[in-house]
């Protein structure tokens, strides 16, 4: 059986609505309106122990909502949960001894206590051996290089370290499965590869299972090798990035430096991206027109000084993605 | 680690950020000190007027006010997590966090912090107790002593009852109700005179619906050694504070839907 199995799951939330104003509150004592918002219509997937899956969607697709449920915050409305064999809100306390959170935008540390002593209290929280706990916390230590912020209140820390530190909280009592909702939001460039990297080696040397819900196409690109696209609520594509990328937006991008202003291009299945000076960027279908094809074609035509093959940015294919499916912003 | 230790390691926890701070925590624990004095000299400006009022002294609201106000003092220690429920845990979304530990919510808040200021609210309740004591010439015995932790452990139920409620209610509400400080702090108030000086509805008020009286006034006749003027057996006084307990366990069923309610809907 897979680690995690949903089936069918649905979630619609009632939300209160109030016209604005101290009338609208004195209004909504007395009667409220409710709207109803379907957040999960209906999200099947599953996940084998050991994988790295990555999970985008735009704001308000149901990304937050599966991965409150999958922790045993929420209770879905329809549907079949499954993690490690536990239905994750009736078993809550045995549940959540075996997962590890981090939500980028909170903190699990305590504030105005040094980063050890937010770790020990943690420890005896999750009833963590002590001397499991000292090894574990060590070598965390060591992964995440901690070693300098360790004695210091976590007010005091920079949102890289914070991060950091907000990681190795979530691993110190062993979990076999890791939600990270955000992780890298708001980190700079150094702390964001330092946050992947540790995903990374803990995904690969200790088979921690993650799921990772980001908006930065990097963290997916750097990590995930399969991923789950959600919009409206349902699952719209669910398959390794390359393969979405390939059926999404399979064409190629041509970076072409001319020895004199950049000439008008016209031929068939080529599309000029952009102009500027010496330099083209031409958009092309590989299959329609073979890459060496059309490089013998421009020099043969053109005077030619520097050639670059690419492919579109991540958030191209995302966005056209979105496009494709109506699912942009909800 | 068991609940209790577990709840010790945050107090100390919440101990030592506080001590980032140590003025802080001074100053607030004079102030709260100074502030409550001020009720005892609104009660002897009115005795100072009228000497006594149906027979009781000075002296007998003093033993009132002080074990209700001991109680209070003892459970806000505790109880700034169920406090500050609504604006800090609900509205924010930090409860999620709460559910995502694997102990009890109730135990977590319980640990979100140990009020080091209200060390001042205490003395003073406790040095109004036993001024008040003396004054009335209570004959201290181990008897006494133990109905007296009894009543204090009562009145600890139920203050910690009306915030546990209070909390619950934000699971609907997603604030803090800020009316329920009608219930905490007015309570000492109604709770420092005796029952028998009230108009009935709000003597049953005080004995059936918030039944502070129950954890104030019948137990402290017992320890004043003098009937009920209304009339409550006798076995009744020393019974009382139990009421507490069950008020305790009431607030704990509305808290139990309201978490439930909570995982249903999410806000």
């Amino acid at each position: 059986m897979p680690q995690i199995l949903v089936e069918d799951l649905a979630k619609t939330y009632r939300v209160a609505e109030r016209d604005p104003g101290l009338l609208g509150a004195v209004k909504g004592l007395v009667h409220r309106r409710h709207r109803t918002v379907q957040a999960l219509r209906d999200v099947s997937f599953s996940l084998e122990a050991g994988e790295l899956l990555g999970f985008i969607g735009p704001n308000g697709a149901g990304k937050s909502t599966t991965i409150k449920i999958l922790s045993g915050i929420l209770k879905p409305d329809a549907g079949t949960v499954l993690v490690n064999g536990r239905v994750p809100f009736t078993d809550r306390i045995a549940h959540v001894s075996k997962i590890g959170v981090v939500f980028g935008q909170r903190t699990q540390l305590w504030w105005d206590l040094p980063v050890s002593e937010g770790f020990d209290l943690l420890a005896d929280i999750y009833r963590v051996e002590p001397a499991r706990y000292r090894a574990n916390r060590d070598e965390l230590v060591a992964l995440l290089r901690l070693e300098r912020v360790l004695d210091q209140p976590v007010r005091q820390l920079s949102l890289g370290q914070r991060m950091r530190a907000e990681i190795a909280a979530a691993l110190l009592h062993e979990p076999d499965i890791l939600f990270l909702d955000e992780p890298t939001i708001g980190l700079d460039a150094p702390s964001k590869l330092a946050v992947r990297e540790v995903v990374r080696r803990l995904n690969r040397e200790r088979g921690v299972t993650v799921l990772l819900t980001t908006h930065d196409m990097h963290d997916i690109e750097a990590l995930a090798q399969r991923v789950i696209v959600i919009g409206h609520g349902q699952v719209l594509a669910d398959s390794p990035f390359e393969t979405l990328r390939a059926n999404v937006l399979a064409e190629r991008r041509l970076v072409v430096d001319f020895a004199h202003e950049a000439p008008e291009i016209v031929m068939a299945g080529v599309e000029v991206r952009r102009r500027q000076g010496q330099t083209l960027e031409l958009a092309f279908d590989p299959a329609r027109t073979p890459t060496p094809n059309l490089i013998a074609a421009l020099a043969a035509a053109h005077e030619v000084v520097d050639i670059h093959v690419g492919e579109p940015a991540i958030e191209e294919v995302i966005a056209r993605f979105y496009d494709l499916h109506g699912a942009g912003e909800a | 680690m068991n609940s209790f230790h577990l709840i010790l390691r945050y107090f100390s926890a919440s101990l030592r950020s506080q001590l980032q701070y140590p003025g802080s925590a001074i100053m607030l624990g004079i102030g709260a000190f100074l502030t409550t004095i001020i009720d005892m000299l609104a009660a002897w400006a009115l005795f100072d007027r009228f000497g006594q009022v149906q027979g009781w002294s000075l002296g007998h609201i003093a033993v009132f006010y002080g074990v209700v106000s001991t109680s209070f003092a003892l459970t806000d220690f505790f109880t700034r997590g169920f406090d500050v429920f609504g604006g800090e845990c609900v509205k924010t979304g930090a409860f999620d966090r709460i559910l995502l530990r694997p102990r009890s919510p109730a135990l977590q808040l319980v640990g979100y912090e140990f009020r080091l200021s209200r060390f001042g609210r205490l003395a003073q309740a406790l040095l109004v107790l036993f001024v008040g004591a003396a004054v009335v010439g209570v004959a201290w015995s181990p008897d006494k002593a133990l109905l007296l932790v009894w009543t204090i452990a009562g009145g600890v139920a139920l203050f910690t009852g009306l915030l546990v409620l209070q909390a619950s209610f934000a699971f609907w509400t997603t604030e803090s109700l800020e009316v329920f400080n009608v219930l905490t702090y007015g309570g000492i108030q109604a709770a420092q005179f005796p029952l028998s000086l009230y108009a009935a509805w709000f003597r049953n008020f005080l004995i059936f619906v918030v039944p502070l009286g129950c954890v104030a006034y019948y137990p402290v006749l017992a320890i004043l050694e003098q009937p009920d003027p209304l009339g409550a057996p006798d076995w009744w006084l020393p019974t009382a504070p139990a009421m507490g307990f069950l008020f305790l366990a009431a607030s704990f069923l509305a808290w139990r839907a309201g978490i439930a309610r909570y995982t249903s809907t999410g806000s």
